[in-house]
């Protein structure tokens, strides 16, 4: 970068800091909030929803429909990814997914080991974030990335085979994350056949414990499939990619 | 202490934007644009917080309990999502980049694409 390019990105750094600070004087005291729609968003979340997560109830009920449209970036974004590292022309020379000699040696039996013995608890943990997201702080997004992970641990753990199948199970990973997605867009369209508008609750409220709600439980359960459908095709495809230019 | 967090906020999104500014490795970049937004997620929940009050989770304590904002929480989890598939797109075009030119610097790829 040049001197004057240097000098322009200083001014304009120190312009925009201190103008936000000078601003930051002007917004509410820190800690004396009071805003009608964010106290009646917590304070109707248990009596009109059943729902003890008022985050969550905002996060798939009020804003349900910004939800569906966050759920589709996260789609696109994926499919994005896929698109973007698909092979170039010129890689076509060297086939991909031949095995390098020593491969198999680059993870360690600590990794191994470590790896395995997390999988299980993390994919438990994640289930349970999903499941009960309308009750605890959690929710299909929160979930949805640990669920990913614990799968995400088998590449770690597991040997340069798996890795080698990894186009077989992206294909598996796709369906999640089209299923999750498509699943949000369901709930919305069975609301507009049987009650009306798109999105509307279609079942019951319950009283106490997982059925509680309505649709919000099964909104977070096709969120948390999407997303660790998400994280695990950007993980492979990232991971393809380093198979594919060897090890660095 | 009643503009403190905002002030934390604004010094991460300045921090992260001379980090962007000045870095010479892209994946260095990216990670300086996610310091930058966590200033968005500081702002954010910190507009939202009330004195004294609880967690907007209704599980053992009272329906009439005071408790802080739900609504700018719910939008902290769309931006952490947000960012998500920023930094997963972006760094898919760094391998691109990075396959096309051979290096991840920003300036070194300006003076080659001259």
């Amino acid at each position: 970068m040049t001197r004057g390019r240097r000098l322009a990105a200083a001014v304009g750094l120190v312009l925009l800091v201190g103008g936000l600070a000078w601003t930051a004087f002007g917004l509410p005291a820190f800690g004396h909030y009071h805003h009608r729609y964010g106290a009646v968003a917590a304070r109707e979340s248990l009596p009109l929803r059943r729902a003890e997560n008022a985050v969550n109830t905002t996060a798939f009920d009020y804003r349900g429909f910004d939800t569906i449209g966050e759920e589709f970036i996260l789609f696109v974004s994926v499919v994005s990814v896929v698109v973007l590292l698909r092979e170039l022309g010129d890689e076509a020379d060297h086939p991909p997914h031949r095995e390098r000699p020593g491969a198999t040696q680059q993870h360690s039996t600590l990794t191994r080991w470590v790896g395995s013995a997390l999988m299980g608890p993390l994919a438990v943990i994640g289930a349970d974030v999903v499941t009960h997201g309308q009750l605890s702080p959690g929710g299909g997004f929160q979930g949805g990335i640990i669920l990913g992970v614990a799968v995400a641990l088998s590449f770690v753990a597991g040997q340069y085979l798996i890795l080698r199948r990894l186009r077989a199970i992206a294909t598996w990973m796709d369906m999640l994350d089209a299923v999750g997605a498509g699943g949000f867009v369901m709930i919305g369209i069975a609301g507009l056949i049987s009650v009306g508008p798109f999105l509307d609750n279609v079942l019951p409220y319950g009283h106490s414990g997982l059925l509680t709600g309505g649709i919000i439980p099964l909104a977070n359960l096709s969120v948390g499939i999407e997303v660790a459908g998400a994280v695990l095709v950007v993980l492979a495809e990232l991971l393809d990619q380093r198979l594919l230019s060897g090890p660095a | 202490m009643n503009v403190f967090p905002y002030l934390v906020a604004v010094w991460l999104l300045g921090v992260g934007l001379y980090g962007v500014i000045t870095s010479h490795n892209y994946i260095h970049l990216i990670l300086c644009l996610t310091v930058m937004q966590a200033g968005t997620y500081v702002l954010l929940l910190s507009i939202g917080y009330v004195h004294g009050a609880r967690a907007p989770i209704f599980s053992g304590i009272p329906a009439s309990a005071r408790v802080v904002d739900p609504v700018v929480q719910a939008l902290t989890l769309t931006d952490v999502v947000v960012e998500a598939t920023v930094v997963a797109l972006l760094l898919a075009l760094v391998i691109q980049v990075d396959k096309r030119y051979g290096s991840i610097d920003p300036d070194e790829i300006s003076r080659m694409r001259r």
